[in-house]
């Protein structure tokens, strides 16, 4: 078990001319973050934004260029792979291809010089938990997907580790492989209650299965909190827009005597919010995001927000319809009852609740009037 | 140059130069070591028979060779030998490498027949040839032409430089065969599918798909072979000798000779740094793809 | 080893004209190897038989010429033995050399290395013309001249970079995760190097030194420069039957033969890794 400290790490590289691309991808920033013990922390961001190479630093793959990685206290920075205590999961699983399942599993304990009947009981006791005794005899070439994933999983549960790292284990699986194991890291997880670093750039993964979630772009964290508080009360744009599936609609709006406004779309706020936004000029115009599952189809013309355009894609999902409908220039997304009786071209209004929706200022796409929570605030290691 | 970072090797400091460094200092001690001393010996005048005549002799031992009538014969030799043999080899092995791109009853045993040539020591080829194929009694030619109601030829005496390259070119037919039938077979199946959806015939399927796609690998088959051809030597040691008179000296056989027999280290080194500048000028343009191909497998 | 037979054309009828091709294909095959059948055939004739105007197709095969080609006097053995270990010990010592290097490169990979590599294939292009005279006069003033270390030492010279560039490729295939796994796994750098990533370059590293050990065995022409007799290889030897107005057809063939026949075989295998070595990766 372990706390794992990490402290203003970056990591840059080197620009290199002659490049193509954008030379500061996987570059990672000022990232700060503490554990608690046997914590599932997730890292999840678009591909690029850093979520690899932060958990590469905590393994020592890749060298932190500044700050601290501390373990347990001890500043891990100058120490190898494999002195650090830790365990890792590979998106490609990187089995080794000439040792069956079971020497794959005992491989680090051998290393180790762990005595023989030791190892066979670790490597017995791991492939129970799993369920794959029976493929112990057999090279990682003769199993399945699922098979590989859990034998990696095997393989690094051996170990007994402080902490765990995987950086998309289940990104090579099927969408149904993806869901059962996904409950079952969770499982393991609460069973053996060790330190686990996750990454995805999967947000329903990012919420399923983390106690807190760090959301990067770019190289530097968005916001570290609770799936909970990541869905409620997001501080940016970006967050807002990259948890929760379908999207959160934005719909630039100007606002004016308590009222926000755009084409085919209007909102009267609450006094809260009117008075979070304050009266100063300072947002003459903002950007207004709603949830599709906050919309709802309405006949009535009640108070709060509403917005209305043409029907252009209608999507039945069984339980619920997607409905994409055009506001302005904005194709919005609204979640709506199973038996939606409209044709595409149709105008629809749809109705939502002004205490449902988020507002982000127009420059720097931050959250406005959110009050300032310490625990949700970026810098959570204060 | 290194690869992009999330997927590259660990960025741990590692024994890299002490890795390399047994390697490097092989290559440099020789390969480099003597390629400078082979241009520092060009500058001197220095015969082996008259070791205390040895002195500093600026560009005289160039002024010597390129006055030298046998050089210009050597030089031209050794274009002709380059340039027809790369014709032959080339056209045949593409014709060969389409004709074994088809699936056919014992396709493998057939392919594998046709390229043996090129595993035979070029000592062995000189003499199957000098001797079984081409003697002008006795030689399977000979009969063949004979009872074909011709007179035989004497292949190595009245067409040596001719018998040379057939010699050449049944080796080395077999390695463009081989390459470019690799090439071949690493068209992507799917790209052959669309231009045939696309209404194309065979014709128009080989001159836009096949061709592009065979491009680069003509390329490394011509760069790599003229290379080899440039430097051929033991085909003619084994047969003409160089001769009769200078038909078949080619560069490298010339330097031999000048070396080995007149003992002129300064002439026939100026000869070799004459035979490494023409290599290069084919080297360099391979080296640069093989660097660039060095770079776009970097993206793993 | 041989390559895997994907149709490359489905869907296209093979009629007439198809038959046509396989016929044509066939006979070329066997045309472009009838000079070797030739000889084989020849080393099994007498010498009467072998040395005559006209050919003779259907004979009762002897092996005498095999028999006086390996006798005492004919010094075969002397040279074969050259030729074995001066190709092996050449393939050897490069491969000491080549897999440190390439695995520096490959899973080190910097500026540095990739221009090392780079360098490497360069000298592969370094005409052997182009430094023969210096190194057979500090062959001779070291002694080296005629021996087996200093012919050994020039063959790996010709086949590093070649070995060095097919390890690499080969040591390119590995996965970085399965490095990186074995790192993290505890292992040191030398445990990585013996338990996963030797095991798992094997086939390659193995298919690198049969193209050295062919290109070594097939070399002539520092064979015919820098030795003599003490450790004159199989391509001094044949070159020797020039000279003797080859009278003894059939034992010239039969040694031929005996110098040829194991590395055609083994280049039968070696086919699609030659490919790979001489074009440096270019073609796959």
């Amino acid at each position: 078990m372990a706390i794992v400290e990490l402290k203003n790490v970056a990591k840059r590289y080197d620009s290199m001319p002659g490049r193509k691309g954008n030379e500061h991808a996987n570059a990672v920033e000022d990232f700060n973050l503490i554990t608690r013990d046997g914590e599932f922390v997730v890292l999840v961001g678009p591909s690029g934004c850093g979520k690899s190479t932060t958990m590469r630093m905590i393994a020592g793959l890749e060298h932190n260029t500044a700050g601290e990685i501390r373990i347990n206290g001890q500043d891990v920075s100058a120490v190898e792979p494999r002195d650090r205590d830790i365990a890792m999961v590979f998106q490609s699983y990187a089995l080794y291809p000439h040792m069956s399942v079971y020497h794959n599993m005992a491989f680090a304990l051998e290393l180790k010089k762990t005595p023989k009947d030791e190892v066979k009981k670790r490597v017995q006791e791991a492939a129970k938990i799993l369920d794959i005794e029976y493929l112990l005899d057999r090279k990682p070439r003769a199993l399945s997907g699922g098979q590989r994933q859990r034998v990696a999983l095997g393989r690094a549960l051996v170990r007994q580790p402080q902490v765990f790292l995987m950086d998309e284990p289940l990104s090579n699986l099927d969408a149904r492989l993806r869901v059962e194991m996904r409950a079952e890291i969770t499982r393991l997880h609460r069973r053996l209650g060790v330190t686990t670093f996750y990454v995805t750039h999967d947000q329903t993964e990012a919420m399923t299965m983390g106690q807190r979630i760090v959301v990067m772009r770019d190289g530097r964290i968005q916001q570290i909190d609770t799936p909970y508080n990541l869905y409620e009360r997001p501080v940016n744009r970006f967050v807002a827009g990259f948890i929760g599936t379908p999207s959160m609609n934005f719909l630039k709006a100007d606002y004016q005597g308590g009222t926000l406004k755009g084409k085919g779309f209007s909102c009267t706020l609450n006094p809260h919010q009117q008075s979070a936004l304050g009266d100063s000029a300072q947002c003459s115009q903002c950007w207004l995001g709603i949830r599709p599952e906050h919309l709802h189809q309405t006949e009535a013309s009640t108070g709060g927000g509403r917005l209305e355009g043409a029907v252009e894609v209608i999507e039945p999902l069984g339980p619920v319809t997607m409905a994409q409908v055009r506001v302005g220039e904005t194709l919005v997304t609204a979640q709506l009852a199973a038996h939606l009786e409209v044709q595409i071209g149709d105008t629809l209004t749809l109705a939502f609740d002004p205490d449902q929706i988020h507002l982000f200022d127009i420059e720097s796409d931050r959250t406005l009037g959110l009050e300032t929570d310490p625990a949700s605030s970026v810098q959570a290691t204060a | 140059m290194s690869a992009p970072p999330t997927n590259a090797s660990p960025k741990r400091r590692a024994p890299t130069k002490r890795l390399m460094a047994p390697s490097v200092l092989f290559l440099l001690v020789w390969m480099i070591v003597p390629l400078a001393m082979t241009l520092y010996y060009s500058l001197q005048d220095y015969n082996l028979m008259m070791p205390d005549m040895r002195g500093f002799a600026g560009g005289l031992s160039y002024e010597l060779l390129f006055t030298d009538p046998v050089f210009w014969d050597a030089l031209l030799n050794t274009l002709l030998l380059v340039v027809t043999c790369l014709l032959i080899t080339v056209v045949a092995g593409l014709a060969l490498a389409l004709l074994f791109n088809r699936t056919f009853v014992g396709r493998g045993i057939a392919r594998t027949l046709a390229i043996s040539p090129f595993f035979v020591m070029p000592v062995v080829t000189g003499l199957i040839w000098k001797y079984m194929l081409l003697d002008p009694v006795y030689g399977l030619f000979s009969w063949v032409m004979r009872s074909m109601g011709f007179e035989p030829i004497e292949w190595l005496s009245s067409y040596p430089l001719l018998s040379v390259v057939m010699m050449i070119s049944w080796e080395w037919t077999p390695f463009a065969l081989l390459i470019l039938l690799t090439g071949l077979q690493s068209l992507p199946e799917d790209q052959l599918e669309a231009v045939r959806l696309d209404g194309a015939n065979r014709w128009q399927e080989f001159r836009h798909i096949v061709l592009p796609h065979l491009g680069q690998v003509l390329y490394v088959v011509v760069m790599l072979e003229s290379i080899f051809f440039l430097t051929s030597f033991a085909e003619i040691y084994a047969t003409t000798s160089g001769g009769p008179g200078t038909a078949t000296t080619n560069l490298p056989y010339y330097i031999y000779l000048g070396a080995f027999f007149q003992y002129d280290i300064g002439l026939s080194s100026a000869a070799a740094i004459g035979a490494v500048v023409l290599a290069n000028i084919c080297a360099i343009f391979l080296i640069r793809f093989v660097a660039g191909n060095l770079n776009a497998g970097s993206q793993r | 080893m041989t390559a895997s037979t994907v149709d490359q054309t489905p869907g296209r009828k093979s009629g007439f004209g198809g038959t046509l091709l396989t016929l044509l294909a066939w006979v070329i095959g066997i045309t472009m190897f009838f000079p070797i059948l030739w000889v084989v055939l020849t080393a099994l004739k007498t010498e009467q038989t072998a040395f005559s105007m006209t050919p003779t197709f259907i004979f009762s095969p002897t092996l005498e010429s095999f028999k006086s080609a390996l006798a005492q006097g004919s010094g075969y053995w002397h040279y074969a033995l050259n030729s074995v270990i001066t190709a092996l010990g050449s393939t050897l010592v490069g491969l000491a050399l080549a897999i440190p290097a390439a695995y520096a490169m490959a899973f080190y990979p910097s500026k540095r290395t990739d221009f090392t590599l780079v360098w490497m294939v360069s000298t592969k292009f370094i005409p052997a013309v182009g430094v023969l005279i210096p190194v057979f006069l500090v062959y001779r003033s070291l002694g080296l001249l005629d021996t087996r270390l200093g012919l050994t030492m020039l063959f790996t010279s010709m086949n590093l970079p070649i070995m060095v560039w097919m390890v690499y490729s080969y040591f390119r295939d590995i996965p970085v995760d399965i490095v990186e796994a074995a790192s993290i796994d505890g292992a040191s750098t030398a445990q990585t190097m013996f338990r996963v990533i030797l095991p798992l370059a094997l086939p390659g590293l193995a298919s690198t030194g049969l193209l050295a050990l062919i290109l070594a065995w097939n070399e002539s022409f520092w064979s015919l420069t820098m030795t003599d007799y003490h450790a004159a290889t199989l391509a001094v030897y044949t070159a020797s039957f020039k000279s003797g107005e080859g009278l003894f057809w059939a034992r010239l063939s039969a040694a031929s033969v005996m110098t040829i026949a194991p590395i055609v075989v083994l280049g039968w295998f070696a086919q699609r890794q030659m490919v790979r070595g001489l074009t440096f990766g270019a073609v796959k």
